[in-house]
């Protein structure tokens, strides 16, 4: 019995530290080059990788809570765009930054109630809403902007995520707090809240959950919403870094979120993840994209690359979970 | 009578767990055997080492006397080991021919070969007495018992020397039983040794002339079938005497609680009038598709009322859903552990909290360490085996399982109790356990419905019977004037003529 324990105690140990174990492999990796090695693990590196993680972390983050609950939003990289788009429409139409920023991510959870209305209420598989939305979006995004980008006025909103000192780790851009205090926030949520909860048991068993008076439908409106408020989040961060809305970018973003997510350790069957995991894969994400552009790879052995690493990590948790039932 | 198989000294450790220790298992030619044992004894993971799905560590197997060691379920299979799965095993969109011969497809130069393939399944539905079945449905149309015939005939066409079959009547009525019960005996006469998983002892009697008894993963004790006591062999089941399985409580029946006046729902059920009381136990019998379930479901808002009333507490709420129901007091047990009971892959803590964290969150934070110790009282109380309320509830027994999805009826305190075959495919100990903590309830004055087509332990343990047919409640009588005779009568629509 006490074999047992120690065993499960072990594998609980092993899905927590998962993710970490990935991201010091990969670390690993790149300092074997000796040319790599002496500019891989300075401050002024790790300030670009986090940099370039913030806007999938944040997205993760809203990603992470859908997954979880057995959905998908495939719209988020032209949810991303509109957002950002709109946001700098308005600072161009003389709105106060605070105004712009409030807007643009209102715009964004108005994209998710969208969704998660048309999911509930028609009860209508996400993949396919979301993948209608992924097209209106960014078609929305471009109708904004009339086809072109629209050039930010300098306001506070391009401080997020300005690279200042950047021969330091630190002061690091607004936006890297922001995403830390965000995903604290839904760490406590999804794991000390009854929301959470409920979020965690739709995903897991949706019949059980109606049964246990959880309403079901409310809550994926809920869920849509307040996911969709943080990819608006993200707009607002891709708006800063660009300092313009850029109606084309941040295509095939969804992807690269749900691979984060999915590398962090959730099941896309729903009822497994964690916030955690999920930053921990977005920060993977960007360290073989960092890693690789130091190696002097092309981006063709990057897209590769990841594309392996994906598959990879989640043949190991299978092959994980396997060995932990026996 | 010669031995179609022998298994003896059969050994299997998982990780810590000693699964089998010693076992032995005979069986004759042509013989139906029960293999018996409460869950957790080592019957599954026995069955997985005949049909090659695992490996033991010691132990030898003769078949036909010939050393026999399986290397995996495939080799197995063509050395004439066929197994059934208690989870029916069919592609739920291909037709009765194509399941049938899955995986065996007549072919030429991999053409299909549509008419034998039709013959060959036809044939084999003729030999188990079922020729009438149509070959091009899909099996998704047919009933549980005839997707198990299908099944059957899909084992046979292999020309199987040993049938495995677990738990095969646990979702059947008791007319499919039967005709079930038909088709092994043909199965027999055309020389096939069936081992027999069962918790159903009357079951076991009828079908099976010799049984094996396992506990903890040892053998211990075989027989003949017919001349055995019953009560014997639950003794070696479990190891103790088993003095009264459905222990009785007593308790008195007070007001109305709870009035379905006419309740109709969009197929079933089609006028159901019931009372329940504060303090009584209430069964509901009738056959598979008598329209139980649906009158559970609808009555706790999980299917649409289309027309009657639901009264509870004599005030009207007929219609409301799940939510609102579980406000009001009312809990349902679901009849499918598996798909709806429970979420498989929580832990016992959720699962059993899930309808009320209110004891132990503030503002919408739940306190884990409050949580933790509710829910290890609640695992005490219902002597639910698990190492720890974080355990994930799929790691559990059956019967412990079932103990999970009843304790989150209890936390919620729930004052009407709506049990959808609570005691099916667990084993003896749970099940007594459960019979006696419905009597207790009762004692505490909450009410209990409990379906079931189990038909002893509806007369073992409830106060009043209502009888379902078609979907209406044909009769509801004082369980001492009921029989098992009297209440199938009434099941299969012939209540007039007993009445």
């Amino acid at each position: 019995m006490s074999d047992k324990r120690a065993a499960s105690r072990t594998t609980t140990l092993l899905n927590v530290l998962g993710p970490f174990i990935g991201l010091a492999v990969v670390l690993g990796l790149f300092a074997l080059s000796s040319e790599v090695r002496p500019y891989l693990f300075t401050g002024a590196n790790f300030k670009i990788i986090l940099l370039q993680t913030v806007i999938v972390a944040i997205g993760a983050l809203g990603m992470t809570m859908i997954i979880v609950s057995g959905g998908i939003d495939l719209s988020v990289g032209s949810g991303v765009a509109l957002t950002s788009v709109l946001g700098a429409t308005l600072l161009v139409k003389g709105h106060s930054p605070a105004t712009a920023a409030l807007l643009t991510i209102l715009a964004g959870a108005a994209i998710g109630l969208v969704n998660g209305s048309i999911i509930a209420g028609l009860r209508m598989m996400p993949f396919i809403v979301t993948l209608g939305m992924m097209g209106v979006a960014r078609g929305a995004a471009k109708w904004v902007a009339g086809n072109q980008t629209v050039n930010a006025p300098e306001s506070p909103i391009n401080e997020l995520m300005r690279r200042i000192s950047p021969n330091t780790l630190f002061p690091l851009p607004p936006g890297v707090w922001i995403a830390v205090g965000l995903a604290i926030v839904m760490t406590v949520v999804m794991r000390q809240t009854v929301f959470g909860r409920y979020v965690f048991a739709i995903g897991s068993n949706e019949a059980t959950a109606r049964l246990c008076g959880i309403r079901v439908q409310l809550h994926k409106v809920i869920i849509y919403t307040v996911a969709g408020l943080l990819f608006g989040i993200a707009g607002l961060m891709q708006l800063s870094r660009l300092t313009q809305g850029d109606p084309t970018v941040a295509i095939g973003l969804e992807l690269d979120i749900i691979a984060a997510v999915v590398i962090g350790g959730a099941s896309l069957n729903g009822g497994t993840g964690s916030i955690l995991g999920s930053m921990i894969g977005a920060l993977i994400m960007a360290v073989l994209r960092n890693g690789t552009n130091q190696m002097g790879w092309p981006t063709y052995m990057q897209e590769i690359i990841i594309g392996a690493v994906i598959v990879l990590a989640v043949a190991l948790d299978r092959l994980r979970q396997a060995t932990s039932r026996q | 009578m010669a031995l179609r198989l022998r298994m003896s000294g059969v050994q299997k450790r998982f990780g810590a767990t000693q699964a089998l220790r010693d076992v032995s298992l005979e069986v004759g030619d042509a013989e139906v055997h029960a293999l018996i044992g409460e869950n957790g004894a080592g019957k599954s993971t026995l069955m997985k080492v005949l049909s090659g799905a695992c490996k033991p560590d010691a132990g030898a197997i003769e078949l036909d006397d010939r050393p026999f060691t399986p290397k995996n379920p495939h080799h197995a299979r063509q050395c004439g080991i066929a197994m059934i799965y208690q989870e029916l095993n069919l592609a739920p969109h291909l037709s009765v021919a194509e399941n049938i011969l899955l995986g065996c497809e007549p072919s030429r130069f991999g053409w299909l070969n549509r008419s034998r393939r039709r013959d060959l399944a036809r044939r084999a539905l003729a030999e188990l007495g079922h020729d009438a079945l149509d070959l091009d449905q899909p099996v998704s149309a047919l009933s549980v018992a005839l997707q198990q015939i299908v099944e059957i005939a899909r084992a046979f066409v292999g020309q199987p020397k040993i049938l495995i079959m677990d738990e095969p009547t646990s979702s059947l009525t008791q007319d499919d039983a039967e005709r079930l019960f038909a088709v092994i005996e043909r199965l027999r006469q055309r020389g096939v040794s069936i081992v027999y998983i069962s918790h159903f002892l009357e079951e076991c009697k009828r079908v099976c002339s010799r049984f094996t008894v396992l506990r903890d993963g040892q053998t211990v004790g075989a027989g003949d079938m017919q001349s055995a006591d019953l009560a014997h062999i639950i003794r070696l089941m479990v190891g103790r005497e088993v003095t009264e399985i459905y222990t009785r409580v007593p308790h008195s029946i007070g007001k109305p609680i709870l009035q379905l006046i006419d309740l109709q729902g969009r197929v079933k059920p089609r006028g159901v009038d019931l009372t329940l009381h504060e303090g009584e136990i209430l069964g509901i019998a009738g056959l598979v598709g008598a329209g139980r379930t649906e009158t559970l479901r609808a009555l706790f808002g999980l299917d649409r009322i289309a027309k009657g009333e639901v009264i509870i507490y004599s005030t009207p709420q007929t219609h409301g859903n799940p939510n609102a129901r579980l406000k009001l007091g009312l809990g349902l047990l679901s009849e499918n552990r598996k798909e709806e009971g429970l979420m498989l892959n929580r832990s016992v803590a959720d699962n059993l909290t899930a309808t009320r964290y209110a004891p132990f969150t503030r503002l919408g934070f739940i306190r884990g360490g409050l949580q933790r110790r509710c829910v290890s009282e609640w695992m005490s109380r219902l002597s639910i085996r698990a190492r720890a309320p974080g355990q994930d509830v799929t790691e559990l027994s059956g019967g412990n399982q079932q103990k999970v999805a009843l304790g989150r009826l209890l936390h919620h305190e729930a004052r009407v109790l709506l049990l959808d075959e609570p005691t099916r495919g667990i084993d003896v100990g749970s099940k007594a356990q459960i019979y006696k903590l419905i009597g207790q309830l009762a004692a505490e004055g909450k009410a209990v419905i409990f379906v079931s087509s189990y038909l002893p332990e509806l007369l073992g343990i409830c106060d009043r019977i209502a009888v379902m047919c078609r979907g209406r409640v044909t009769a509801v009588k004082s369980a001492t004037e009921w029989t098992e005779e009297s209440i199938m009568a009434a099941a299969v629509g012939h209540a007039e003529a007993n009445a």
